[in-house]
């Protein structure tokens, strides 16, 4: 996935930070079928609030029903579709790959050319750290996969928007009617 | 004041206005159980298996317009609650479900009777809670109401670890409710509202659909308003029948799957289809491609989103159905449509609807029909899932409010038996008849028991066609006539059955004693049933098939409709 295709989305959700919630965001999502291909969820900035990032696949049908069935849940306060948003898009991945003395000046060769860094160092191994959004860190497994890469952790997207505005901010929140009342014709 | 959590439980439903539940015990939920004594306001009504205290809390809501409470133990009770809660939940009914759990320090462990309810129950409550100390329950008992009875409503299950329930913490029943993840907006959009009237004087073929959420904000008065107003014919779904009188003019029956064939037919020509607290649900559209096809679409509903779901809606407005139609009524001109009402009435001739086979045995149309002369239409019904819900539903001709309860969107058979003790006991006003089928009945009928302790008089007709007749309709339609697993051929004898449980029975097997049978039921002081021997083979007719279209509806069992020279029986006028 060199390049998000239009089909799929990113939505961000700020939702109380109590047990249970990712289960039943997860819960929700599979039952109704929607496709998540990726799905990251950690502390925000509020205390008693974290903040889920999505990537949807599907339609714009597909992306209003996520949204509005997101809301239906109680524990979940603010749904917002970033897509279209000017934004900062990243994932991080650890990547080992096996090295041997022969090796390892050409990994790290690679692994500075994409401004990664080599996290730790065993005789047959290395574990790079690397940055970036979704493409970048692809690339990155792509030109490390001949050294025989053992194993790959990738965090999945974390997205905000740019500027001073909160992620989000100029979409819906359940402060205002606007989510609960599509005034739009786009419903379909 | 320090109260254990059995006590705070007690006091919270105290404060949220509940005076009856449905529950049955177990070794996680005594606690609260053996509180019980000191709290005379609350009644428990102890019932014989878990899943009827859910049908019956639901009945009770439904019929009384409260919230609906239920109480089971922790694994198997609360296990036996999911159906019920599946059902409240499709049918938008404020039910709290309380559970008893294992202590805290053995959640996780398997022990005896654990099960994970607050998982199990996610997809099938509004909202649940697992209460992990005594001084959070005031909160969610709060919120738990709250979210059940607002908005769109529905189930909220409260898991109630033993250890909990006897904690001491302090008690203080907060005054409001901070839930930033919940604002339900019952206000509709002026600006919507305003077009929606613009969108219903440019139409010449406007029909409403109004539905279940019609009742639920009570907007039947409204509703009249806007149909007289505009003069817009009026289709009920399953779950709107009652919001909207069957003998007004405007009104038209039901929609769909086995909707008065002119309905579907009038969808089909409709410029404009009004949604009222309804979901265009697959048994109301069919085909979803084909679904009135040249119409612009209101949609007005509580929940944001049922908007847009499942048809394309051109003018969305979110709110409560009696706030907006209050609103939309006063934007709306006082219209004629002449041509329109006439070509609907030339429909109604055409399709004269729901024919029936004359098979010299007791159709269970007649039934119906006779069940209402009895009771001068004034009886609360209440039905279960199957051919007997369809007759009741296009015969019985309800004309006030609230006096339909029947399961909708789940279709759980067995609810005839639990939901009308649940109706009985929030409207001994009322007269409940319980309509039944032979098979569901069956699941059910443990709690004649119940009804008898309770000394609650509802009056129970069995239309005994011994067999699971709507899936053998199906058979005979869809599936060549191969009948696999349909006949009952070892029912009890009902009327025994009755008999041993203390209830006043009779068996009723000629056409001419129908009537005859209903009044004496209703005599009765106390409950009755009547076994009804009805024609065996009588279908639901018309019968639009699952994801068909109005052309491909099956009118009837015989020649084309409209052609028949047959004399309609005296009993269908």
């Amino acid at each position: 996935m060199v390049e998000l295709a239009a089909l799929y989305h990113t939505i961000t959700a700020v939702v109380e930070d109590k047990p249970g919630v990712l289960a039943r965001v997860a819960s929700m999502l599979s039952r109704r079928g929607f496709n998540i291909t990726n799905l990251s969820v950690g502390h925000s900035e509020t205390p008693s609030l974290s903040r889920m990032t999505f990537v949807v696949e599907g339609d714009e049908w597909v992306v209003e029903q996520v949204t509005k069935q997101l809301y239906k849940l109680i524990d979940v306060v603010r749904v917002s579709d970033i897509s279209d948003d000017a934004i900062v898009v990243r994932e991080m991945a650890l990547i080992k790959v096996k090295s041997t003395p022969e090796t390892r000046p050409g990994i790290m060769q690679i692994v500075d050319i994409f401004r990664a860094d080599i996290v730790d160092v065993a005789t047959d191994a290395l574990i790079i750290e690397v940055t970036g959004d979704e493409g970048k860190v692809d690339a990155l497994i792509q030109l490390l996969k001949p050294f025989t890469i053992k194993e790959t952790m990738r965090t999945g997207r974390v997205a905000m928007a740019r500027g001073g505005t909160a992620t989000g901010a100029k979409k819906t929140s359940s402060e205002t009617t606007d989510h609960n009342a599509p005034d739009t014709e786009v419903v379909p | 004041m320090q109260l254990t959590g059995a006590q705070i439980v007690c006091e919270c439903l105290l404060r949220e206005g509940v005076d009856v539940m449905f529950g049955l015990p177990g070794g996680a939920i005594m606690p609260f159980y053996q509180t019980l004594p000191e709290y005379p306001a609350l009644k428990h009504i102890l019932v014989r298996h878990e899943q009827n205290a859910g049908h019956a809390a639901d009945g009770y809501a439904r019929a009384s317009g409260k919230v609906g409470v239920c109480v089971a133990t922790s694994g198997p009770g609360a296990t036996n609650l999911v159906t019920p809660l599946a059902n409240a939940m499709m049918d938008s009914i404020p039910v709290i479900a309380l559970t008893g759990q294992v202590p805290r320090a053995a959640i996780g462990r398997d022990a005896f009777q654990e099960t994970d309810t607050t998982g199990i129950t996610m997809p099938v409550t509004k909202h649940n809670y697992l209460a992990m100390h005594a001084a959070d329950l005031p909160r969610i008992f709060k919120e738990a109401f709250h979210i059940a009875r607002t908005g769109r409503p529905g189930p909220v299950l409260i898991d109630l670890p033993r250890d909990v329930l006897e904690e001491i913490a302090e008690f203080d029943y907060p005054a409001e409710v901070s839930l930033r993840g919940y604002k339900p907006t019952p206000e509709g959009s002026g600006r919507m509202i305003k077009r929606a009237a613009n969108l219903i004087e440019d139409s010449c073929r406007p029909i409403i659909l109004a539905g279940h959420g019609v009742l639920i904000s009570g907007a039947s008065r409204e509703l009249q308003e806007l149909a007289e107003k505009a003069q817009i014919p009026v289709i009920t779904t399953l779950l709107g029948i009652s919001s909207f009188s069957s003998d007004h003019m405007l009104s038209m029956g039901m929609p769909g799957m086995h909707g008065q064939a002119h309905n579907n037919w009038a969808i089909n020509k409709a410029d404009l289809i009004i949604g009222i607290g309804m979901r265009f649900d697959d048994r109301v559209t069919g085909k979803i491609s084909t679904f009135a096809p040249g119409a612009k679409v209101i949609h007005i509903d509580i929940d944001p989103a049922e908007v847009g779901k499942n048809v394309r809606v051109t003018v969305p407005i979110v709110g409560d159905a009696r706030r907006v139609l209050r609103a939309l009524s006063k934007e709306v001109a006082v219209t004629t449509r002449p041509d329109w009402l006439g070509e609907i009435d030339e429909l109604k001739a055409r399709h004269p609807g729901m024919p029936t086979s004359d098979a010299g045995k007791i159709l269970p149309q007649q039934v119906i029909r006779d069940l209402h002369r009895a009771t001068t239409g004034k009886a609360i019904v209440v039905t279960g899932v199957g051919q007997h819900q369809m007759f009741a539903a296009q015969h019985y001709g309800f004309t006030e409010p609230n006096t339909w309860i029947t399961s909708g969107g789940l279709g759980t058979m067995g609810f005839e038996v639990p939901a009308a003790m649940g109706a009985a006991v929030a409207r001994p006003d009322m007269t409940v008849w319980s309509i039944a089928g032979d098979g569901g009945f069956q699941m059910t009928l443990s709690e004649l028991a119940t009804i008898v302790e309770q000394r609650l008089p509802i009056k129970f007709a069995i239309l005994n066609n011994n067999s699971l007749g709507m899936v053998r309709q199906l058979q005979d339609l869809f599936y060549g006539g191969a009948r696999v697993a349909t006949a009952y051929s070892g029912n009890p004898d009902f009327v025994k059955l009755a008999e041993a449980y203390g209830i006043w029975a009779i068996r009723v097997s000629d056409p001419a004693q129908v009537r005859d049978s209903i009044d004496r039921a209703n005599a009765v002081d106390g409950p009755a049933l009547l076994d009804f021997e009805i024609a065996p083979e009588e279908n639901v007719y018309p019968h639009l098939p699952a994801g068909g279209t109005a052309s491909e509806m099956i009118e009837g069992p015989v020649a084309p409709v409209g052609t028949s020279k047959k004399e309609a029986p005296a009993w269908l006028s």
